[in-house]
């Protein structure tokens, strides 16, 4: 039964010589050849590899936060001779040579790396549906699409096939997942997690984060895998404190936003009770529910939509078949081996997105989408940098609906974008969020409901502090779907 | 009718640092095929770029020589286009916001090619746009069946420099170029060789009627490998233009390539004309502020070839030529400097580099930098000729025989036994023999015919083997025959 423990409770486990990292991944593998059959939540299995890294982590002193302990990895974040297919035909057979730094973290925290999770197509979709290779399906209800797009990293959490993932946030891409899986999930401060090695989706929106099974245990992951790095411009030099130390102190007294226009309609009423009662419980808990504004709402998903597929169209030309990956059978000429290496590499949501991300930056177009949206993306920033003069954190649902079923939104893609309306936002702001499990839409089946907790950048020790607050005082973490 | 041209450079300089422009690899010219590389410059999935910020001082260090604004904020951005040589499918690059604006370069006559000196007239200035800082990408191969790239030089730190139309013939062009090139080996940033494509050189020529005020129809130039192979691509496509324009045929906006073993320009595909770059901001890199690194550039300055040549006319008093011809190569005016310095006589140290050594190297094809001759030689040598140890005769083969040997003056003087004989007591030996020997010439002398004088003084030196000072001899035999 080792693979029902939390992150937290295997690390102690291995510190107190319970259990040896061998145990643990053999744990794993045994769960995971049972539930993968059904759940499909890995690409990869490289077993071998890591059950050699955890005999090295026995016989090491185990002085790592994280020794010994397995962690997942969303199969778009480079770890050195492994694939890292990012769920594409276009890179099918392609192995990285080089590790991201969030892995060379983990390793120098202890951990050992183990299972390559499913993901939609280049982390372009919400349901994991865009995999290229396989449905990953919602443990709760196997008939449901587990979110996306790290649908496998929050499956393969909630189902005990992993301690603990990491995932990457484009638009909601942990937290959403996390929500409809009922796990928790939490993208950093853009800046907060390197993101050299993982592979780039919309550069400016993208990071890397844990996915996990209590609020402390993201708190661990966190711990581990924050910080400035050389190799990533973009990454920001605040010092990294501990963050579990914010666990376990009062929310007595703190003020909660809850904005006005993220209560309307649009939010299934069910999933609308479940928050509806998340809050109050906040209430009772002794913090300050505030409603606050943040007007530019209604623009959040067009905006990010223009400025991800903006990034995206550039990001993803250099999958030519050129240097790497797959190359179509004979081409004729260069431009011939470019566009069937692309027509067949890629799939339809990509090609839309890549698409529609050339058509903004064309000539001509350029101010009227691309510079519009950066202008409406500083308004948005403002929006919440204003609400974080009157609060300290903001509640929202994480998703308006519960996973919903293969293939039920997969003609329209406009419907799928909407249902971000809730996590995209807060990449375009570059703050930091987190989704705990905060109860049960019981009908049509029982799934569960995400609370997104969001913090101001830099925020994450009052998320974390907020989201443990609220775990310890409510059961839903608890529940295992029965698989 | 007469035509005039109208002509616009577009330079791109490889800059002379250790790494490259946004990884870790060395910067090197001529290592094997794919052995200067990383994930980063081979746009492996996932990786970032780190900005060299070396590049970007010599950037600024360039636009400082060049008399440019130097832009406090600058930034980075992406141009799209699919190319095999471009690993990532996008250049980064500057659009809009370049780290150099308007600059210029004065023309000095030295810098025109030598048979069109005499027709320079006044000095001109041309404008000089920008500059800015690029990516440089890779080298392909065009084998018989297959093609092959060496990603070598891609990633290489490239400038562009960006000149005004104010050209107007390919002299200017040559002279525009030698300048450029002089300067930015004065500055230490690049090796600027054009046959290694460390400097590479697009012309932009149109032609027009004399009086005319609108541009004619634009043509450029690619493929030119030396200075004067630009100064001939120019001066074909003028005479080719004027030739078309005078039998009244359009021309057409293209690209041309230059064939340097033909002597013609011929066009290419004219397809990239609708090109669009997308250009966006690089999201992966931060803007710069060049005013952190200001003072530091600025010391770097170095005397500039116009500034240098003022000051060795001013302080050693040399010739517009000889400074003109020293200040053209920053290592020829070194090497003058050092010889120069300990002397009395600075003009005859120039004289003896800008004659002698200078024909020497020239005939054996050899550089400055690997004269036989080294500079406090040829200080030695003066210093012999000044205090008449030698005559100047003896300099010229003991010369002959430092470039031939490589040794010291003073060493060939001695073993050959050069040296002038002063001594009055040898001197006095042989005059007295040349006036028992020759009572004719005495006579002659003793009765008003001065030039008998020298007959004697050629007898005296025959005695002596050339060794004897001539103006002493000159006083001896006065002095006895007038006794
Ligand atoms: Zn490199």
């Amino acid at each position: 039964m080792a693979h029902r423990l939390s992150l937290r409770e295997a690390a102690e486990n291995i510190r107190q010589r319970k259990l040896s990292s061998v145990e643990l991944v053999q744990a794993l593998h045994t769960r995971i050849r049972k539930i993968e059959p059904k759940l499909e939540a890995f690409l990869h299995d490289d077993f071998d590899l890591a059950v050699k890294q955890a005999a090295q982590r026995d016989a090491q002193p185990a002085d790592g936060p994280l020794h010994g302990v397995p962690v997942a990895i969303k199969d778009n974040i480079s770890s050195a001779g492994r694939p890292c297919t990012c769920a594409s035909m276009m890179l099918k057979d392609y192995v990285a040579p080089y590790d991201a730094t969030v892995i060379r973290k983990l390793e120098t925290a202890g951990a050992v790396v183990f299972g390559r999770l499913n993901m939609d197509e280049f982390a372009m979709g919400s349901s994991t549906e865009n995999s290229a290779f396989q449905k990953t399906k919602n443990p709760w209800d196997l008939a449901r699409i587990p979110g996306g797009s790290s649908g496998g990293a929050a499956a393969a959490v909630a189902a005990d096939e992993c301690f603990g993932a990491l995932g990457s946030d484009t638009g909601g891409s942990i937290r959403q997942p996390a929500a409809f899986c009922g796990c928790v999930g939490l993208k950093p401060t853009y800046g907060r997690v390197s993101r050299f090695g993982l592979v780039a989706f919309a550069s400016s929106l993208d990071q890397i984060g844990p996915v996990t099974k209590t609020a402390y245990d993201s708190a661990l992951l966190l711990n581990a895998i924050s910080g400035v790095d050389p190799m990533d411009s973009s990454s920001l030099p605040q010092p990294v404190p501990d963050y579990t130390k914010y666990l376990g102190r009062d929310i007595k007294g703190l003020k909660l936003g809850l904005p006005k226009e993220y209560f309307i309609e649009g939010l299934d009423p069910r999933v609308k009770q479940v928050i509806d009662q998340a809050i109050r419980h906040f209430g009772s808990l002794g913090a300050k529910l505030v409603e606050i504004s943040l007007p530019q709402t209604p623009h959040a998903v067009a905006t990010y939509y223009v400025i991800a597929t903006a990034e995206a169209s550039s990001n993803l030309a250099r999958y030519d078949g050129v240097r790497y990956g797959l190359r179509t059978e004979k081409p004729g000429d260069v431009l011939d081996m470019y566009f069937r290496t692309r027509a067949e590499g890629f799939g339809p949501e990509v090609k839309r997105r890549i698409i529609l991300g050339t058509y903004v930056l064309s000539s001509g177009y350029y101010d009227a989408y691309y510079l519009r949206a950066q202008k409406v993306r500083t308004l948005i920033r403002r929006d919440f940098e204003k609400a974080f003069t009157q609060c300290d954190a903001i509640l929202t649902p994480t998703s308006p609906t519960v996973a919903f079923k293969f293939g039920e939104k997969t003609d329209d893609p406009l419907q799928m974008y909407l249902a971000d309306i809730y996590t995209i936002a807060v990449n375009l702001a570059g703050i930091c969020g987190i989704s705990v499990p905060c109860g049960f839409v019981e009908k049509p089946a029982r799934l569960p409901v995400g609370l997104q907790i969001l913090g101001p950048a830099f925020g994450e020790p009052i998320i974390l502090q907020v989201a443990h607050a609220y775990e310890q005082s409510t059961p839903w973490h608890l529940e295992k779907p029965n698989l | 009718m007469d035509y005039e041209s109208v002509i616009g450079l577009e330079v791109h300089v490889q800059l002379k640092t250790k790494s490259k422009m946004f990884c870790a690899c060395q910067n090197k010219y001529g290592s094997p095929p794919n052995t200067q590389v990383c994930p980063v410059c081979l746009g492996l999935p996932g990786t970032l770029p780190v900005m060299n910020e070396q590049a970007v001082k010599m950037t600024v260090l360039t636009g400082m020589m060049l008399g440019c604004e130097i832009s406090p904020y600058s930034k980075f951005d992406r141009k799209n286009y699919f190319y095999p040589d471009m690993p990532k499918n996008y250049q980064i690059s500057q659009y809009d916001m370049p780290l150099c604006k308007s600059g210029h370069i004065d023309l000095v006559k030295e810098c025109y090619p030598k048979d069109a000196q005499n027709q320079v007239s006044a000095a001109k200035r041309i404008g000089i746009t920008r500059i800015h800082l690029e990516e440089d990408v890779a080298k392909s191969f065009h084998l018989e069946t297959t093609s092959s790239i060496d990603f070598n030089r891609a990633g290489t730190p490239l400038m562009e420099i960006v000149s005004e139309p104010d050209i107007n013939t390919p002299e200017e062009a040559f002279a525009y170029l030698s300048t450029l090139r002089q300067i930015l080996l004065y500055g230490k940033v690049s090796d600027a060789d054009m046959e290694k494509g460390q400097m590479r050189c697009d012309c932009n020529i149109s032609v027009r009627p004399v009086g005319q005020k609108e541009f004619g129809t634009k043509l450029e130039i690619k493929n030119m490998n030396t200075i004067s192979g630009v100064r001939r691509a120019l001066a074909y496509e003028i005479q080719r233009q004027t030739g078309c324009l005078k039998k009244g045929e359009n021309l057409t906006q293209e690209t041309r390539r230059w064939d340097e073993a033909a002597g013609q320009t011929f066009g290419m595909r004219s397809k990239e004309m609708a090109h669009d770059y997308r250009y966006f901001p690089e999201p992966d890199l931060m803007p710069v502020d060049t005013a952190v690194f200001m003072n530091e550039v600025k010391s770097w300055l170095p005397e500039l070839p116009a500034a240098k040549k003022q000051r060795f006319m001013s302080d050693y008093r040399l010739t517009d030529y000889n400074a003109g011809v020293l200040v053209a190569d920053l290592e020829l005016a070194n090497f003058f400097e050092v010889g120069a310095a300990p002397g009395k006589n600075p003009n005859a140290v120039a004289n003896w580099v800008v004659n002698d050594l200078l024909r020497d190297l020239s005939e054996s094809k050899l550089a400055i930098a690997q004269s036989p001759i080294k500079p406090l030689d040829i200080a030695e040598l003066v210093e012999f000729c000044e205090s008449g140890k030698i005559s100047s005769r003896q300099a010229k083969d003991v010369f002959v025989e430092m470039f031939k040997t490589g040794k010291m003056p003073h060493r060939i003087i001695e073993e050959k036994g050069l040296s002038q004989v002063s001594d009055a007591a040898a001197l006095e030996t042989w005059c007295d023999e040349a006036i028992a020997a020759n009572p004719q010439s005495v006579e002659a002398y003793k009765s008003g015919k001065t030039t008998a004088l020298n007959h004697l003084k050629g007898q005296v030196m025959k005695l002596s083997k050339g060794k004897a000072n001539p103006k002493t001899v000159d006083g001896i035999l006065i002095k006895k025959l007038s006794a």
